[in-house]
Formats: C-alpha cells, sequence, structure tokens
C-alpha cells in the first residue's frame, strides 16, 4: 500500500512553505538581502506553488522531462534576478536546500509508519533538489561566462585603436600578448583603417607587447603581408632590446619587414618615403 | 529559432564551384558570420570542391549549420568516390601536387578553418570535413 | 561565351572583374590579357579586383601567372582594391602572390605604375647600356 508521496506534498503545500520560511530565517546568512519579508514570502510561495504542481512520480527520475521546463526556467530566472540584487551562489544554493528540508520534514511526518517508502522518497526528493541546485549553479556560471566573453570582446575592440597620424599615414600601438585571435581583430582593423582613410603606410608600434616568440613574429609578418597584399607598406616600431635580444637568439627571420627601434623613426621613414619633410621654421629674433 | 539548415549540393562540373561558395556565402551570412571567417570558408570550400572535381571526378557537398554549446558554425562534408589520396601526410603538405593546382588547397583550407579531417580509401574515395564557427 | 573586358587607357590596360570568376572565366582572362598586352604594347596593367569577394589558390594562380608573363613582355601588373577579408584569407592560405605589385584602388595604381615608367626612363638615361 503505496502512499501517493506527490499527493502528501501537495496536501500539505502551507505547512512546506511555512517551514521553508522558517528555515530561511534561522539561517543567518540571508537576513537582510531582501528587500522585505514579504517578497521573499510571495517569491517562496510562488516556487513551492510551481514545484508541487509539476513534479510527479515520473518526472522526479527525469530533469530533462520536457513538462518541467517552466520549474527550470523559473530557476534561472530566480537565480539571476537573485544574482543581480547581490545574493552569492552559495546564498543562493542554501535558499535553495532549505527547501530540501522541509519537504522531508513533511514526508518524514506523514509516512513515519513505512520507513522504506520513506527512504525511497527521501532519496527521491533529495535527488531532486540537488538537480534544481545544480540547474541554478550553471545559470550563475553560464550568465558569468556571457559577461565574461562579451567583456573580452571589448576589450579586443578597445585596444587596438587605429589612429591616422598623417594624411596617409595610420599607427596602431599594441598594448598587450599578440595570440592568433587578438591579430586577427589586429589585421581587420588595420587593413579597414587602410581602405577608410586611404593610408599607404601603416605604423604597428609592438612597446607594449611584453615578448616576441616565434609565434607572435609570425602573425607580425602576416599582419605585413596581408597590408602589402591591400598596396599599402607596414612598418613595424617599437622595437625594445629585450625584444631585438630574444628575436636574434631565437633565430626568427624579421628581414622581410621594415623595423624600427621607435615609432618616432618610423615617422620618420614615412614622411620620407611620402616625400614630406619636416623643418623647424626661421624666426626673426625679436631680442 | 530557426529552421535548421541541412542540404546537398552536387558538384560535377565547373560552374558548380561558384553555386556552392554563393550557397557558403548565404548560409553564412544568415548565421551572421563575420566577413573575414566568411571569408576563410567560402575560400576553403572553393578549393575542397576544386579538388574534389579535379582529383576526384566530383562529388557531393553536405552543408550543414550545427550548434555546439554556445557555439553555432557550418560544416561541410565534401565526398567523392574518386581514386583516392594515397599519402594523405604528403597531400597536406604545402606545395605538393599531382596536377595542375597549385598544392595550396588541402593544407590552405585546413588553416582557414576550425576543424579539418579527411579520410581517404587508395580507389574508393575521399571524404573531407571542414567545420568554421560563427566567431571563430 | 562570358567574357571580362579589357579595357585600354593610354599606355596602360584596366581590367575590372565584376563577375564570380569560375576557372573557366579565369584562363580566358590570362590569355585575352596577355595577348592584349602583345597587340598594344602596354606597359602596364591594373585588375581591379575590388568587387571580388574571395581569391583562392587557383585565381591567385592566374594572377601570379598574368604578372609573370606581362613581366617577361616588359609589362608591370598591379592588383588593386583587393578587400581586407580576401586578403588576410590568402595570407592564411599560404599565398602572399610576392611577385605581384599591389594598391589601394585604381588611382593609386595608376600612380604605381606611371611613377614605375618613370624611373625606368631614369635609369635608361642615367646608364645608357642598360
Amino acid at each position: 500500500m503505496a502512499t501517493d508521496i506527490f499527493e502528501i506534498l501537495r496536501l500539505n503545500k502551507q505547512q512546506i512553505l511555512q517551514l521553508w520560511l522558517q528555515n530561511q530565517q534561522t539561517d543567518t546568512e540571508f537576513s537582510d538581502n531582501f528587500n522585505t519579508a514579504d517578497e521573499l514570502r510571495a517569491q517562496s510561495a510562488e516556487f513551492v506553488d510551481l514545484l508541487l504542481s509539476t513534479l510527479n512520480e515520473n518526472n522526479i527520475h527525469d530533469f530533462s522531462s520536457p513538462d518541467l521546463e517552466p520549474l527550470i526556467d523559473y530557476v534561472s530566472s530566480l537565480t539571476i534576478s537573485r544574482a543581480r540584487q547581490g545574493f552569492s551562489p552559495r546564498e543562493t544554493a542554501t535558499y535553495i536546500f532549505t527547501l530540501k528540508d522541509s519537504l522531508l520534514k513533511v514526508l518524514s511526518d506523514q509516512i513515519s509508519g513505512d520507513l522504506s517508502q520513506l527512504y525511497q522518497a527521501t532519496i527521491q526528493i533529495s535527488r531532486f533538489v540537488d538537480n534544481i541546485g545544480i540547474q541554478s549553479f550553471e545559470t550563475f556560471i553560464t550568465g558569468r561566462e556571457e559577461v565574461i566573453s562579451q567583456q573580452s570582446d571589448e576589450m579586443a575592440e578597445l585596444s587596438t585603436p587605429v589612429i591616422r597620424v598623417w594624411n596617409g599615414i595610420l599607427a596602431m600601438p599594441i598594448i598587450g600578448t599578440l595570440d592568433s585571435a587578438r591579430t586577427q581583430v589586429v589585421m581587420e582593423n588595420l587593413l579597414q583603417g587602410i581602405v577608410d582613410t586611404g593610408s599607404s603606410i601603416a605604423i604597428l608600434d609592438i612597446s607594449g607587447v611584453p615578448a616576441v616568440d616565434s609565434l607572435v613574429a609570425q602573425h607580425l609578418i602576416k599582419t605585413v603581408n596581408a597590408t602589402r597584399l591591400m598596396g599599402a607598406e607596414c612598418i613595424i616600431s617599437g622595437i625594445r632590446p629585450e625584444i631585438a635580444q630574444t628575436v636574434v637568439h631565437l633565430g626568427i627571420d624579421l628581414s622581410q619587414m621594415i623595423t624600427k627601434a621607435t615609432l618616432e623613426s618610423a615617422l620618420k621613414f614615412a614622411f620620407n618615403s611620402l616625400q614630406l619633410e619636416v623643418r623647424r621654421i626661421q624666426k626673426d629674433k625679436v631680442i | 529559432m530557426m529552421a535548421t539548415i541541412r542540404e546537398s549540393l552536387i558538384v560535377q562540373q565547373e560552374r558548380d564551384l561558384v553555386v556552392c561558395r554563393n550557397r557558403v556565402k548565404e548560409v553564412a551570412v544568415k548565421i551572421g558570420m563575420g566577413i573575414v571567417n566568411q571569408t576563410k570558408l567560402i575560400t576553403a570550400t572553393s578549393e575542397i570542391a576544386r579538388n574534389m572535381l579535379i582529383y576526384g571526378g566530383g562529388g557531393v557537398m553536405r552543408l550543414e549549420v550545427i550548434t555546439r554549446g554556445k557555439q553555432e558554425g557550418i560544416q561541410l562534408v565534401f565526398e567523392d568516390k574518386g581514386p583516392g589520396i594515397a599519402d594523405i601526410q604528403k597531400a597536406m603538405q604545402d606545395g605538393f601536387t599531382t596536377g595542375r593546382t597549385l598544392g595550396m588547397g588541402l593544407p590552405g583550407a585546413k588553416r582557414l578553418v576550425n576543424e579539418f579531417t579527411i579520410q581517404s580509401t587508395f580507389g574508393k574515395g575521399t571524404t573531407v570535413k571542414l567545420l568554421k564557427w560563427k566567431n571563430g | 561565351m562570358e567574357k571580362i573586358p579589357i579595357l585600354k587607357m593610354g599606355k596602360f590596360l584596366l581590367v575590372t572583374i565584376q563577375v564570380d570568376l569560375y576557372d573557366r572565366l579565369a584562363l580566358t582572362l590570362e590569355e585575352d590579357l596577355i595577348e592584349m598586352v602583345f597587340k598594344t604594347g602596354s606597359k602596364g596593367v591594373l585588375i581591379d579586383i575590388s568587387a571580388l569577394s574571395i581569391v583562392d589558390s587557383f585565381m591567385g594562380k592566374i594572377i601570379g601567372n598574368i604578372a609573370g608573363m606581362s613581366s617577361i613582355m616588359d609589362a608591370e601588373t598591379v592588383v588593386v582594391g583587393m578587400q581586407p577579408a580576401v586578403a588576410i584569407t590568402l595570407i592564411e592560405l599560404g599565398l602572399p602572390l610576392s611577385g605581384v605589385h599591389t594598391a589601394l584602388n585604381i588611382e593609386k595604381g595608376m600612380a604605381l605604375l606611371q611613377s614605375r615608367m618613370k624611373a625606368d626612363l631614369d635609369d635608361d638615361e642615367n646608364d645608357g647600356d642598360d
């Protein structure tokens, strides 16, 4: 004579909610984070409602079951809204796991006679609430990952500005490591800058690049060659002594590109090839 | 949710290369692939399809939009029933060719995509699989 | 049969590729162009590829052929208007088109050809036995 545990839980909904709210209050960790107790109460009530109305003997074993989708969506949005309110993932997880305590308390009160059934039910409910907890964690991490990937995109954009230093001359200071993803952004921005401004000389300043190994050198060579295909010349400037040393020690061949120690000498070279000249103006002395 | 794209194109003559390239471009634009990745994928398509035509006597290109985790991309499978490749290692080297092409097709195409696999049975045919992520 | 028009502009030839370049068409272009260089005695060839959304190894080879053949007929080839994405792809493909001159647009390509012709003339004047 198996008693329907879901029926028991549904019948004792009010008590479960009451117990859960009590558990939450005894848990000192989250006391004042929520704006009002009413709000917490409403949210918890909605959660219990949804949980008890969707849970049945089929889907308790199958967390990917389609009829659980509303519940999972609810957990996800709950996690996101709590994260925005400043709850730590531990607090949200504790919030969910305290629900388990109240569910199990009700069950043990109601089916205290049949220990083996109580044991089965306890395991089932535990697993299910654990899954909800995992779902909440996953949502939290996914949200973080979204933010991180968005930020790294923004960083890639920000860290590769194309500056028009003169009519026909572009400069692009590179700060940070030049990996292949970065090189792609650098190339795209530089080449697009060349098209947009009709520049014939581009200066790539690598004084902000911490180290040049053979891979970075390869990326620089690629950028120079791609610039040439567009019909412009690319000068690499900002070769620090350490960089010159490692380049030679590693036996990297940079002879096919124009390299200059400083941005200043690169600019001079550029002026020269555009047949421009910078001169000091002789002013009449007034003394 | 966009309807999944899954289709086959026949590569039997030179004109089919243009059809393949155009179809890949359409799909790439549809899933919002960036211009550089688009160009890389179309170029790789052109290389592999031409190889299939010249060395494999034509075949089919299967195009599929796939998602793995959060990534969305285009997978292309080129299948021919030609003579196969005797030495894949050699065929993957820059500048190696047995015919009238530059020998950049296979190794070059590999550098243009995120995933590249080639299987060939001598006398039975060759299958090349390309995968390019939208943001790869 | 489809053909890509070749225009004569003064001493130079101008080709603007506006259509999908399938292999046969590219080969025809190669033949026609070399024929035209011979017939007109042009000293320079401008190939505008700004409308091309890809250049694969075959087209790259044709461009290299045209440059090589023109060069032994004493004409220089300048490829103009390559799209940034095409340039990046060609480099990744391993095809830097080393023997070919490039320019941003037709105007700059024309200026490049003119300056190179002038340089040739200057050289001839300076050392006549060249």
